[in-house]
């Protein structure tokens, strides 16, 4: 009987892909993976301090991870968790980019308000490029031709031409500006504000800002709706904005441009992202320490799962 | 409302753009004047740490800093100018002197006295005063100095940050201890208003006037001070200048926490703030100052973002506008605090969310979680408008 049950296991394990959510813990040096199958931490990695960025390869064979406190990117293979080398990153790595070429890597040094461009293959800063106070977003169009950065206290966005390394246009948006993301077409970015608590859809030809959001939560002071991640599903339908204190993701409508849902998840929400389906989306919770599961059919979060003390970054795999 | 802010932005935004891709555009300078009146200081019974006499100053260099960047995508430069007085002529001259050069925007880093000299100097005069020291009531309440801006928060806003955490402790019956400095005094007024607000107890109140040498006899002399008929649940201390206060703490008759001078502080801002970016202008300051941001340096560094603030937004150097501006729906001042920061139209007086601290540790922040406002619960701090004699 024991046999069968194991071997059922094995077989289900095996028949389908086990995606992993790989979760920064700002105060705890450390990594949480979470098996998205079991809904529950599997494996804790040790890794530099203060990590919040985290990034994969295409291939998911590789992660990237601002080590800030550190200053540096550690590199972390996939296949056995291990921290298998660094990139120098300038110092206070926060938020890093890859580029499509999987060459290039970006990372916003918050201290020293430049963007520095690393070279990956020679492990070696090829041009560190100034912009304004305390850079965070990053975001590489899906073309190459452009990256961007948001930076919190000039409260702009920067765009730099991946070919010059050159600063080619600013664009003023609300105070504190966190994420960025390009839609998949490439045609729209959009910036989260967290202290202006607006959310700027910019038209990346001409670099102005076309729509802009607020947000408004019963019985929560709009001061307190502060928004940090961004996702975009790939089916075009929905923007997820993760509103920080205000303790809620936001759900909009981009056929209709309008806000349909507030989502209850943990306490200072701020980073999101999909799983491979795009039928669930995840979340890390500073303050309380967790990461919801929003399920994106029922548009409900499902379940909440403790990690480390303020888990930051996220990004999540399959598992191969 | 919305509307027309977008219509700024990109209005803004586009200007952006032109300069950016033309070489000739013009440059906007600016030049912010730094008054910093130096008072001797009294002497103290305690071995105190000495506020490090660039207090204030730094603040403001870093906020150029910043500025400077910004501005550098906008075509915008500023620029500090650091200027002592030791008395009142002097530092008349000094104003009259920075005016007659063109400069028209002053950061004043000075008592109350020299803010009133300032005040009726700069009447019918386009200029932009901002108090970033003085803590008065007085200033916010009935001697307004308008259109006088005040980065410092004031008494009340911090008394009313102790009482709201008392309030939400249940910590209702408070032994108040002050100093008789005219300071101290303001303090324990500034206090009582608050206790009455939040509906704290002050059973007793004791001035301080002992002068024996607390460094060998606080373990005598506290407690025998602090022991009354009646419990409390935490003693109040008003000592501005930490003559005795320091003292108070595990030396009360009853083992009771002390707030306000000593123990559990309200502030503007400590070092051990990290929260909402904080750690990255802790950082900046060390690597400018070589020492820890304290709250004067806080104080500065918002004066000077809330020019550089509303000139990257309006592009103006006239401070009749940036006043308006300021003013304005469209200012917000992101201060490292989890929301966005304004001045208050009835007495110029920034809004913020008051720090409780321990000497090492951030224990919490007012507005308490609970306590609510009919407008925005930052103005559970200080005057409101209703109270307020300013208009």
């Amino acid at each position: 009987m024991k046999f069968l049950l194991l071997s059922i296991a094995l077989i289900s394990s095996f028949s389908q892909a086990v995606e992993l959510a790989y979760i920064t813990n700002e105060k705890d040096d450390n990594i949480s993976i979470i098996d998205l199958s079991q809904q529950r931490v599997v494996e804790t990695i040790a890794i530099g301090q203060r990590p919040r960025g985290i990034i994969f390869n295409r291939a998911q064979t590789i992660a990237y991870v601002c080590a800030s406190d550190s200053d540096t990117i550690q590199i972390i293979d996939l296949s056995n968790n291990q921290v298998i080398g660094e990139l120098p990153s300038g110092e206070d790595p926060e938020t890093i980019a890859l580029h499509p070429n999987e060459k290039t890597i970006y990372a916003a040094n918050e201290d020293d308000a430049i963007l520095t461009v690393i070279d990956i293959p020679s492990r070696t800063v090829i041009a560190q490029i100034d912009v304004g106070v305390e850079p965070e977003g990053l975001a590489v169009s899906p073309d190459g031709s452009l990256v961007v950065v948001t930076s919190e206290t000039t409260n702009m966005v920067h765009w730099i031409d991946t070919a010059t390394n050159k600063n080619i246009a600013n664009t003023l948006v609300g105070s504190r500006p966190r994420s960025a993301k390009f839609s998949s077409d490439g045609k729209q970015l959009w910036v989260s504000s967290e202290i202006g608590g607006t959310v700027a859809v910019i038209d990346v030809a001409t670099k102005k800002i076309t729509t802009k959001f607020s947000f408004k939560i019963r019985g929560i002071h709009r001061d307190r709706v502060q928004p940090v991640g961004v996702e975009l599903s790939n089916d075009q339908r929905f923007a997820f904005i993760a509103l920080g204190p205000a303790n809620h993701v936001a759900v909009i409508n981009r056929h209709t441009m309008a806000i349909e849902k507030y989502i209850l998840v943990g306490r200072r929400v701020w980073q999101l992202a999909f799983n491979k389906a795009q039928n669930q989306l995840l979340t890390t919770n500073g303050v309380s320490g967790d990461v919801s599961i929003i399920d994106i059919n029922k548009m409900k979060t499902i379940k909440s799962i403790k990690v480390g003390r303020y888990p930051w970054g996220i990004a999540i795999r399959e598992q191969k | 409302m919305i509307g027309f802010m977008n219509r700024l932005i990109t209005l803004l935004t586009a200007s952006i753009i032109i300069y950016c891709s033309s070489a000739a555009a013009i440059e906007l300078k600016l030049q912010i004047n730094y008054l910093k009146f130096v008072v001797p200081q009294p002497p103290v019974l305690s071995n105190k740490i000495i506020p490090p006499a660039n207090s204030g100053l730094k603040g403001a260099v870093l906020a150029i800093n910043d500025s400077n960047i910004t501005g550098k995508f906008l075509q915008q430069r500023f620029k500090l100018n650091y200027i002592e007085s030791v008395n009142n002529q002097d530092f008349l001259n000094q104003l009259s002197n920075q005016y007659q050069l063109g400069h028209r925007f002053f950061i004043l880093n000075t008592p109350l006295a020299q803010l009133k000299i300032a005040a009726q100097w700069a009447q019918g005069k386009n200029v932009i005063l901002i108090n970033s020291d003085e803590a008065s009531d007085q200033l916010r309440h009935s001697q307004c100095l308008l259109p006088m801006l005040h980065t410092a928060p004031s008494n009340a806003m911090k008394s009313d940050a102790l009482a709201q955490w008392l309030l939400h402790r249940r910590l209702n019956k408070v032994l108040l201890i002050h100093g008789k400095k005219t300071p101290d005094l303001a303090l324990v007024k500034s206090f009582q208003r608050a206790a009455k607000r939040f509906g704290i107890k002050i059973i007793e109140q004791k001035a301080w006037d002992f002068n024996t040498d607390l460094r060998r006899s606080a373990q005598q002399e506290i407690p025998l001070f602090t022991q009354i008929r009646k419990d409390y649940d935490v003693v109040y201390v008003a000592d501005s200048n930490k003559d005795f206060a320091e003292y108070l703490p595990f030396n009360t008759y009853l083992p009771r926490p002390v707030i306000g001078s000593a123990g559990l502080e309200p502030l503007a801002w400590h070092f051990v703030i990290e929260q909402w970016g904080a750690a990255q202008l802790q950082n900046r300051f060390k690597a400018l100052a070589q020492r820890v941001m304290n709250e004067s340096d806080f104080n500065g560094y918002l004066a000077v973002r809330s020019i550089a603030q509303a000139v990257h937004q309006t592009n103006n150097g006239d401070p009749n506008k940036l006043l308006n501006f300021i003013h304005s729906d469209l200012f917000e001042l992101a201060a490292y605090k989890g929301r966005k920061l304004s001045y208050r139209a009835w007495n110029g007086q920034l809004r913020m969310p008051i720090a409780l601290v321990q000497p090492h540790a951030l224990v919490s922040q007012s507005p308490q979680t609970g306590v609510l406002h009919p407008v925005n619960e930052l103005d559970t701090l200080g005057y409101d408008q209703q109270e307020s004699h300013c208009r």
